[in-house]
């Protein structure tokens, strides 16, 4: 949760945009800079804040951006409805209310001989991309580290310069899949899960990092654990309609867990009941 | 060099086959090489092969009127393409295209039905085997239609 008291938690701190970068369509990555405090905004990977654009409405947006770099802040925002249309039309020199960070970490792989797979659909790249920094920040004796990439078609795909850049690398394996591509498209087709058959993985010493819509993480679960995964070796990011982020509301409830308070990070171990219940 | 039966247990469909089975297959096989951009098969064609890929990629595409193919999924070495030929003179429901220099096996339809009709053993074993790929292929392709990162709630 964010420093200071419980009122303080909830106050938002203005943010000026210093730039806007359109990824897709209808996403965009927002780089904001503190006007009330000159601190870092510092955070670790898979917390978010609440954005607020002012007379439109606050939603809860993943931090997209290097934990070891935190200035400016980064958000990836899709327009989906009036909040977020307004923060992704938002352009140098705007205003937006940020509070936070709020919310679980993803878990800490950077211990040597750990494997890495970090599994995103959609705009699930965004909350993983911190991790990914991280990851790739890590010492020389760190294990494997692998990227699956699922998107709707090639035109959908977040980061496609970084990805670039990542497939150069030696340590990482990045692979992308789409759902359906035209003629002219060289890469995969077909669902993200199906990509983790193909992928070289020691169940020992792995630890995947899940994030996408609900549908594509039970199959991507699913997979994982016919691959020999523990279910305590796989976190997922879980999806929810939080509002006020600090476990008030209960608007995010999941069964027994608040979502902004206890995720949106969680060991899939501890929510592995609720997945697939109806009304949960 | 290799033998059709040499190659056959490196593709996972034919994992685990006793000797003489995969020898029954190969009897029906033969390599083939696809240039990138070169059709191995074609949408609308009769469906009289079935392709094991041993290198490469293969985009299966599907025509829309009016633009360019869809491809819905690629496959890659250790995937099999085509189950049409179980039934005979049906025709493919999509076209095969490598999108990389592509070395696959290639299956007869009638030769294997036919090893399939006289060896009944064999026929249940490929059949269920064949039956495995063709459900995951179901399961993803319900995903794919589900368009799950189309858009989410609106906020």
């Amino acid at each position: 949760m964010a420093a200071g008291g419980p009122a303080e938690a909830i106050v938002p701190r203005r943010f000026r945009v210093l730039a806007n970068r359109r990824e897709n369509e209808d996403t965009f990555t927002l780089e904001l800079e503190g006007l009330d405090s000159p601190d870092p905004f510092e955070f670790e990977p898979g917390q978010f804040n609440m954005l607020y654009a002012f007379g439109a409405g606050e939603v809860p947006i993943s931090i997209s951006g290097d934990p070891a770099a935190p200035a400016p802040l980064v958000h990836t925002v899709r327009a989906v409805g009036a909040a977020t249309r307004a923060i992704c039309a938002a352009g140098p020199g705007d205003v937006l209310g940020v509070r936070g960070p709020y919310g679980s970490a993803w878990p800490d792989a950077a211990e040597d001989g750990v494997d890495a797979l970090v599994v995103a659909g959609g705009l699930g790249l965004a909350p993983l991309r911190p991790a990914l920094y991280s990851l790739l920040a890590r010492s020389a004796g760190g294990g494997r580290l692998t990227l699956l990439y699922g998107g709707r078609s090639p035109e959908q795909l977040l980061f496609d310069a970084e990805l670039e850049r990542w497939r150069a690398r030696e340590d990482i394996d990045v692979r992308v899949t789409v759902d359906t591509a035209g003629s002219g498209w060289m890469g995969a087709v077909g669902v993200v899960p199906a990509l983790i058959e193909k992928v070289e993985i020691d169940p020992a010493r792995t630890v995947a990092l899940v994030c996408g819509p609900e549908v594509m993480l039970g199959f991507t679960i699913a997979a994982l654990v016919e691959r020999g995964l523990p279910p305590g070796a796989i976190h997922v990011s879980m999806e929810r309609n939080m509002k006020c982020a600090v476990g008030r509301c209960g608007h995010c409830q999941f069964g027994p867990e608040f979502v902004c308070r206890d995720g949106a990070v969680f060991p899939y171990e501890r929510v592995r009941r609720l997945f697939g219940l109806r009304e949960v | 060099m290799k033998t059709i039966a040499d190659l056959l247990p490196e593709i996972p469909l034919f994992e685990g086959l006793a000797a003489e089975q995969l020898e029954l297959l190969a009897g029906c096989g033969r390599n083939v090489v696809a240039e990138p951009g070169e059709y191995l098969f074609r949408e609308g064609t009769t469906a009289d092969t079935f392709f094991a890929l041993r290198h490469g990629a293969v985009g299966i595409e599907i025509s829309v009127p009016g633009r360019e193919p869809l491809v819905v999924q690629t496959l890659h070495p250790g995937e099999v393409a085509g189950w049409s030929w179980i039934f005979p003179a049906q025709p493919w429901s999509f076209s095969g295209r490598a999108i990389e220099r592509t070395r696959a096996v290639s299956f007869d339809g009638a030769c294997l039905r036919g090893k399939c009709e006289e060896d009944h053993e064999l026929g249940y074993e490929l059949m269920r085997r064949v039956a495995i790929v063709m459900a995951e292929r179901l399961r993803f392709t319900r995903m794919q239609l589900l368009d799950i990162y189309g858009r989410g709630e609106a906020a």
